[in-house]
């Protein structure tokens, strides 16, 4: 990030003697501040209106009572929220899922990315087939979880052919499983391949210099190449748990509107009171949902920031 | 960029046992993890050129027990589902049915395309103009406004699909095409990611092209542009596969199934008619698949410029 307006010596001799600066900008920096402005404006506008703005009207609309009426009663509808059960288990639910999955999918997108780094043959032919999950549409390929996962499915078949007892996949607790699996199939390209560039971004003298040192490969990757993954383990981290949120889209491709229990997730939560114009309930769902996730942002950032001195640049 | 592995500067490769172990496990592991992942893909398409009464035959047990919904709990059959890879005799009835007899489905895949390209299209427009004024110039009130756009990037779609839904309830916009295009077209990802990317063009170039005389347009259309291409190419399919995928949105904003992209309706055929459905779930991955196979680099650098949230 340099600052281009302020640090500009080109600029500084090219200004003429004499004129007064408005507002400690050259006439110069004010055009081109003025000019740049319209290309910001659309964009702007846009976010504005159908993000940031509308947002302020849902924090309002979550401390109304009703959306004719108007009066303001503090945090009874949070409070409501949270004594809401469909809320609550989608809550824990979706919780539960990212904090499992989530640290499963950088662990084993890492892993892979160490594999494919360590001059593999057909490196970049197994790097085409992890990342193919992510061109090949979920919709398309969710008949092949329901042939694998239903109760007379291919799973249960080779569970019964070793003898154990087959297991209703996708209406019991197992559910869960089902789509952590389809979450790391679907995720766990495109963070190997976020990993795989920062892996050929360490300066290779380091490395270079550690082997001369006689620091074995083990060594290398927990205590060099650790250090400088660092920013891309916390924002893959961060893809990742918005990816976890997605994570609706596979349940409701093979489940559908009501799925088993432990499956129904907070997209479930909100279709359905979308689905009943209960404002209130979605407004100060989402105001939660906000708050939650600028937390976590914040602390991996915070952590990121905390890990990532000492490293130049 | 991740070609270049083996560095001359490396000497004489020594053949170890530990590094024969190390290729065997790390061959075992990819080859493991390479099957798991292609095996849905592959199936799909390959079972997609079976003929209805193979179908049946494989895996009628499942779907029929899906599809009767009031029958009371599900038949018990002793019989296991038949997983084949290889139809017995390939057939391309499917498709045909597909293509010719029901236009029902080709007219989602329609709406598919009628949903992306044009927010592919307009999000590069207006990403671009305002990652110029990003990259170019930085003032305070810019930070902050970047900085809002990152945490709006990052934010899932259960919190900004409820102000985007009233904003298009206020617009009178609601189950319209509009309702997916417009907050489609607006999303903050390729701004971040072009933003990043223009930081990196120096100061110098403007400066030299201000020399000449260029004026913002000319800097932006003749030297930002032209300098973003392959990156703008990058994000264009991140932002299409995104869109491509889309399950959420219109399941919200849109209540006639008629508007539906084939994303959401391919859940409600599964159920019906096995063998259509995985033809068209074929069908359905031709067009990400195609842009893969011709700028698969293009997309890998795009997913390595999106790698870290400071510029």
């Amino acid at each position: 990030m340099s600052r281009k307006t302020k640090t500009n010596p080109a600029e500084e001799e090219a200004r003429p003697r004499g004129k007064k600066r408005r507002f400690g900008l050259s006439r110069r920096e004010r055009a081109e501040r003025f000019a740049t402005s319209f290309y910001m404006f659309p964009s702007l506008a846009g976010v504005l209106t159908f993000f940031i703005l509308p947002f302020f009207v849902v924090i309002y609309y979550s401390l109304i009572d009703d959306t004719s009426s108007g009066i303001f009663v503090g945090i009874d509808n949070f409070t409501r929220l949270f004594e809401n059960s469909a809320f609550k288990l989608a809550l824990r639910n979706t919780g539960l899922f990212s904090v499992t999955a989530v640290p499963l999918v950088v662990v084993l997108a890492l892993a892979l990315a160490v594999l494919l780094d360590a001059n593999v043959p057909y490196k970049s032919t197994f790097r085409t087939i992890f990342l193919s999950p992510m061109i090949v549409p979920a919709a398309s390929v969710i008949l092949i979880w329901q042939v694998l996962f239903d109760f007379n499915g291919v799973v249960n078949s080779a569970i019964s052919f070793f003898g154990g007892d087959p297991v209703e996949w996708l209406k019991s607790d197992y559910g869960y499983l089902v789509v952590v699996m389809l979450f790391l199939w679907k995720n766990i390209g495109y963070n190997m391949i976020m990993f795989m560039s920062a892996l050929s971004n360490i300066p290779r003298d380091i490395i270079e210099v550690a082997m001369l040192d006689g620091c074995g490969p083990v060594r290398r990757f927990f205590s060099i190449k650790l250090r400088y993954l660092s920013s891309t383990i916390s924002f893959v981290t961060i893809m990742s748990l918005i990816n976890s949120f997605k994570v609706f889209r596979e349940v409701y491709l093979l489940t559908g509107d009501y799925p088993f229990e432990t499956m129904y997730t907070l997209q479930h939560f909100m279709n359905n009171t979308f689905a009943n114009y209960e404002y209130q309930k979605l407004s100060s769902a989402a105001v939660v949902l906000c708050l939650i996730m600028i937390v976590i942002i914040g602390l991996l950032l915070f952590i990121d920031d905390r890990a990532g001195r000492g490293l130049d640049e | 960029m991740t070609g270049s592995s083996s560095v001359p500067a490396r000497r004489k490769k020594k053949i170890t046992v530990g590094r024969v172990l190390f290729l065997f496990f790390a061959m075992t592991v990819l080859l493991t993890f390479a099957a798991l992942f292609l095996f849905p893909t592959v199936f799909t398409v390959t079972n997609s050129f079976m003929s209805t009464t193979e179908i049946t035959a494989n895996y009628g047990k499942i779907f029929t027990g899906l599809g009767v919904a009031g029958s009371g709990g599900r038949v018990f059959i002793g019989e296991q589902v038949n997983l084949q890879l290889i139809p017995n005799k390939v057939s391309f009835s499917q498709y045909a049915t597909v293509l010719l007899t029901s236009p029902d489905y080709l007219l989602k895949f329609w709406n598919s395309v009628i949903y992306v390209l044009p927010i592919v299209l307009f999000q590069l427009m207006v990403a671009a103009g305002a990652s110029y004024a990003f990259a170019r110039v930085h003032t305070k009130f810019r930070g902050i406004v970047f900085f809002a756009y990152i945490i709006l990037m990052l934010m899932p779609y259960q919190v900004t699909l409820v102000p985007n839904y009233l904003v298009i309830d206020k617009l009178n916009l609601m189950n319209t095409r509009w309702a997916i295009i417009l907050p489609g077209i607006f999303s903050p990802f390729s701004v971040f990611i072009l933003t990043k990317f223009m930081r990196r063009i120096p100061s110098s170039v403007t400066e030299a092209a201000k020399l000449d005389g260029a004026g913002e347009h000319q800097i932006f259309f003749r030297i930002f542009l032209p300098l973003c291409q392959s990156v703008l190419y990058s994000v264009a399919i991140l932002v299409f596969l995104d869109y491509w995928n889309m399950v959420e949105q219109p399941l919200i904003l849109l209540t006639d199934e008629e508007l539906y992209p084939l994303s959401v309706f391919l859940s409600k055929i599964n159920q019906g008619d096995t063998g259509i459905a995985l033809a068209i779930a074929v069908i359905y991955m031709v067009p990400p698949v195609l842009l893969f196979l011709y700028s698969e680099d293009y997309l890998i650098d795009g997913i390595s410029y999106s790698a870290s949230v400071k510029g």
